[in-house]
């Protein structure tokens, strides 16, 4: 039922609303999160990304995050592109949406899958910003707080 | 005793730091963990060594799952190498 996909090429957000509601009645509401490269000002801002990841490994890793949330929540439908290669400024980075009957599943599904996505799926962050320095982004103790939040609250 | 070759893999500044995207490793008797394993490659070289400085920022999969120090490894696995990840 889920569609997941790694690519370098650009998503675009209203064909894939599109393609997950097509020819459904079942529908209540489609929860969307869409991360975007955050740039920044002065010598520290970014300038560039690049996205690496573990091609053998990604798709699986996100498949199960995506079951985890289809076993918490009444989903109908759900689609995650996340993009690797280099982007910019502006440039969406991580497409999740997520269809149920109703709002809430659909609006807590898509903060589940993104925020465990962050913290599960073999991808890896290299920026250079304005001053000229290329370095790999740490990762961030309130990424793995987000995360931990659904192991305790049950949903 | 007949060889155990495993693929290891780095990513990220770990692939940086050791210089090398995969190795083939046989693994010598008493090695049976990823703990194991790492232990075995920081004594490889110095770039290693390096690279491996601080256990606490290694992450591991062992054929595409995510894996701990304690997970075995065996002949024929796929073992990843990288730190935390960022994606998302």
């Amino acid at each position: 039922m889920a569609t997941v996909r790694i690519q370098e090429a650009p998503f675009d957000t209203g064909a894939e609303i599109a393609a997950l509601t097509v020819g459904r009645t079942d529908i209540g509401g489609i929860g969307c999160f869409v991360g975007v490269v955050r740039g920044g000002e002065g010598p520290g801002g970014v300038r560039e990304m690049t996205l690496e990841h573990y091609a053998a490994m990604t798709v699986r890793a996100i498949e199960r995050v995506v079951a985890e949330a289809e076993s918490r929540w009444p989903l109908v439908g759900c689609t995650v592109i996340h993009r690797v290669g280099t982007l910019r400024p502006g440039d969406p980075i991580v497409l999740v949406l997520t269809a149920s009957a109703h709002r809430h599943p659909a609006l807590e599904a898509t903060q589940f899958l993104i925020d465990w996505l962050k913290t599960r799926a073999p991808f890896w962050k290299k920026e250079r910003t304005a001053d000229g320095v290329a370095h790999w982004v740490g990762a961030h103790a309130k990424d793995d707080e987000a995360a931990a939040r659904w192991e305790s609250s049950g949903r | 005793m007949s060889a155990r070759p495993v693929l290891v893999l780095y990513f990220a500044w770990l692939r940086e730091r050791v210089g090398m995207s995969e190795q083939r490793v046989d693994l010598p008797p008493g090695v049976n963990t990823v703990g194991g394993l790492i232990d075995l490659l920081a004594a490889s070289s110095p770039g290693h060594a390096e690279a491996f400085a601080v256990r606490a920022t290694i992450r591991a999969a062992v054929n595409q799952d995510f894996a701990t120090p304690e997970t075995p490894v065996t002949a024929g696995d796929e073992v990843a190498l990288f730190p935390p990840v960022t994606g998302g």
